[in-house]
């Protein structure tokens, strides 16, 4: 088990540098799930952390040594793939074994230990298949397999539930959740999916074009997302983002609606108000025109536009609720339920 | 109610396949069976008149010492041939995979000798040995070496050996280097991160699941060996000294325009024309299936 330190970590294509002093500490037996949109540097961040990229410039700590210049091999770390890289012409058993041997593990702990890991896995009746006879779920639970066989120091998981239907990657995302914390082996995992990132990190990192927006944990980053970016990006559906002017303990909505914040502020500020913190009130302070309503069941989806302005807004409001269309629906945020940010710099005002 | 469709007859198919069948016809076919039938006529020796004798042309082979000599030597050249073509090409493409900067320019020069006509190749490799003026016997006798392959059967082999493995490689190098970029990259990775080095890498991952490729040009390095080689062996060689490079394409040559014994040479193309067709079906019934990994 060990920690892991980035600090100051750049990695450059030719010209572009795609990413940009990436600092961060992760503790023993954490799990951090690194999260952002596509291309904006994980799968980069997590091969540099496994040795398969150069490192431009500064420095990778595995268990306090540096390892920039230590091969994949010499970093005791496992890596599961999204397309679980399993070794075709190999059997399972031979494909978790294969680390084992090269390590030079006597025989008989090599069996034990690939029975164990398929024990854990319940693979145990394909070990003699070869992976093309396997499904997609049982492929994962293999690659899964090989690297827990290893018994590493990290384990890096680079969008392992990807290729996985949506019903078997909510099951796999629970068992991979529940085993890292019976292994308790320090683990990086890389999705592009905030639910699986919200539900498996302890902290997530959050990554937009290359740069760190935030890491902490996800009740903090859904309860004071620092950028507005990660506020976007955090919560389905997406915050909402309405204009404003600061003034002493209220923001001043375009519209001219007053807004009570704890904040003073001035200058041109960015309210934003998740979905599900609107409350529909007769007295309401925002009077939504509705476009268009979403029944999901459980809840509501309500689009539509404050009224005389184009400025779209979504509430979610429990329950299945029929409004009528083009009528004008009344919301108050509730308590503590204004984000405030920075018109220019995007960044949390607090 | 079965319905059935009725095109008016037409001469229009027969006149579009008729070229390739004329061609088929004039080149592949009447030579054929021209052989078969010279190979079963023998002449008298000043060429007056020939005799139908059946199937004693292949008798005479059957008990001739020589030609089982040639037999045997076309296997060991053959077997050379395609072990040094197929393993240098293998080492090279297990490198030219591994090359980031400048990788075009590599590949482009390991495919240059292809283009080369084989005559060509073995003028070339007649000059690198030649015992006066090549550069290598030159070399060669630094180290105290004599190299005359105009008198030295070993030498006269594995030059041609030689030669002809070199214009197979740039051949074996192309289908190898597809086979081995068509590996996922997240597989050698995977391997990598288990611990294993390049050399554990290429034996353990990249050779066994370019497997199917080896099994392929196994065949397709046999089949140049024994039939496409006669160019260059006729370049270096002319099969000799004493028949010590003959093998047996260049038998069928020899034996029919320089010796004028053509019923014989026609009953050894026959064979080789039984070969051909049986390593052609070995191809389209093994390879075809891929190799069970
Ligand atoms: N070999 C390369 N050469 C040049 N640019 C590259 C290379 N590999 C990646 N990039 C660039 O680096 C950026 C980050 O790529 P990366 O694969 O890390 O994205 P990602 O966050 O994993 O995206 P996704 O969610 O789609 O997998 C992208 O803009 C990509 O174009
Ligand atoms: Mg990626």
């Amino acid at each position: 088990m060990a920690t892991i330190n980035l600090d100051q970590l750049t990695k450059s294509y030719g010209p572009d540098e795609v990413l940009h002093h990436i600092s961060g500490d992760i503790n023993d037996s954490e799990f951090v799930v690194i999260v952002g949109p596509s291309g904006c540097g994980k799968s980069t961040l997590l091969r540099m952390i496994a040795g398969l990229e150069t490192v431009t410039s500064g420095e990778i700590s595995i268990g306090g040594k540096i390892v920039n210049e230590i091969e994949p091999a010499d970093r005791d770390i496992a890596m599961v793939f999204q397309n679980y890289a399993l070794y075709p012409h190999m059997s399972v058993r031979e494909n978790m074994a294969y680390g084992l041997k090269i390590r030079k593990t006597p025989k008989d702990e090599i069996t034990r230990r690939v029975n164990e890991a398929a024990d854990i896995l319940e693979i145990r009746e394909y070990l003699d298949r070869k992976p093309r006879q396997l499904s997609g779920g049982q492929r994962q639970r293999v690659a899964m397999g090989r690297a827990i066989v290893r018994d590493p120091q990290v384990f890096l998981f680079d969008e392992p539930l990807s290729n996985l239907d949506a019903k078997l990657r909510v099951q796999m995302r629970l068992e991979i959740r529940k085993l890292q914390k019976r292994l308790g082996v320090t683990s990086i995992y890389v999705t592009h999916d905030q639910v699986e990132a919200m539900t498996l990190g302890d902290r997530l990192m959050v990554l937009n074009a290359g740069y760190v927006e935030q890491f902490d944990t996800p009740i903090e980053l859904y309860e004071r997302p620092a950028s507005m970016f990660v506020a976007g990006f955090i919560g389905s559906p997406a915050m909402n983002f309405l204009t404003a002017t600061g003034g002493d303990g209220l923001v001043i909505l375009d519209n001219g609606t007053a807004l009570p914040t704890r904040l003073s502020t001035s200058g041109p500020v960015i309210a934003g108000i998740r979905p599900e913190h609107l409350i529909a009130e007769p007295e309401g302070v925002l009077p939504v025109r509705v476009e268009m309503l979403e029944q999901l069941g459980a809840n509501t989806l309500v689009h539509g536009v404050l009224d005389g302005s184009d400025i779209p807004i979504v509430a979610s409001v429990t329950g299945i609720q029929s409004l009528p269309v083009n009528d004008v629906v009344r919301f108050t945020p509730g308590p503590d339920a204004l984000h405030l940010f920075d018109a220019n710099t995007e960044r949390r005002l607090s | 109610m079965l319905k059935r469709v009725h095109f008016p007859t037409s001469v229009l198919p027969y006149l579009l396949v008729a070229p390739q069948i004329l061609v088929t016809l004039i080149f592949f076919i009447w030579p054929a069976s021209q052989a078969m039938y010279q190979s079963m006529r023998i002449e008298d020796a000043f060429g007056l008149s020939t005799e139908f004798v059946w199937f004693e042309n292949f008798q005479i082979l059957a008990e001739d010492k020589q030609y089982f000599e040639t037999f045997w030597r076309t296997i060991i050249f053959s077997a050379c041939v395609a072990f040094i073509s197929m393993s240098v090409a293998l080492f090279l493409a297990g490198f030219a995979d591994r090359v980031v900067r400048g990788a075009m320019a590599y590949r482009t020069m390991l495919i240059w000798p292809y283009a080369v006509a084989p005559v060509l190749a073995g003028a070339l490799w007649v000059f690198m040995f030649n015992p006066t003026l090549g550069i290598f016997p030159y070399l060669l006798e630094f180290v105290g070496y004599d190299w005359n392959h105009y008198l030295n059967g070993h030498q006269a082999m594995l030059l041609v050996i030689l030669a002809a493995a070199w214009k197979q490689v740039a051949y074996n190098f192309l289908f190898y280097l597809a086979a081995m970029q068509s590996i996922p990259k997240s597989v050698i990775e995977a391997s990598a991160i288990d611990g294993a080095g390049p050399v554990r890498r290429f034996r353990t991952i990249i050779l066994p699941l370019v497997s199917p490729t080896t099994f392929f040009l196994l065949v397709i390095n046999a089949v140049y060996a024994f039939f496409d080689t006669f160019g260059i062996i006729h370049a270096v060689t002319q099969g000799g000294p004493a028949g010590a490079t003959t093998i047996l394409v260049y038998k069928v040559y020899n034996d029919g325009f320089v010796g004028l014994d053509l019923g014989g040479s026609a009953a050894q193309s026959v064979i080789l024309m039984i070969l051909v067709i049986s390593m052609t079906v070995i191809q389209f019934r093994y390879v075809e299936k891929k190799v069970d990994y």
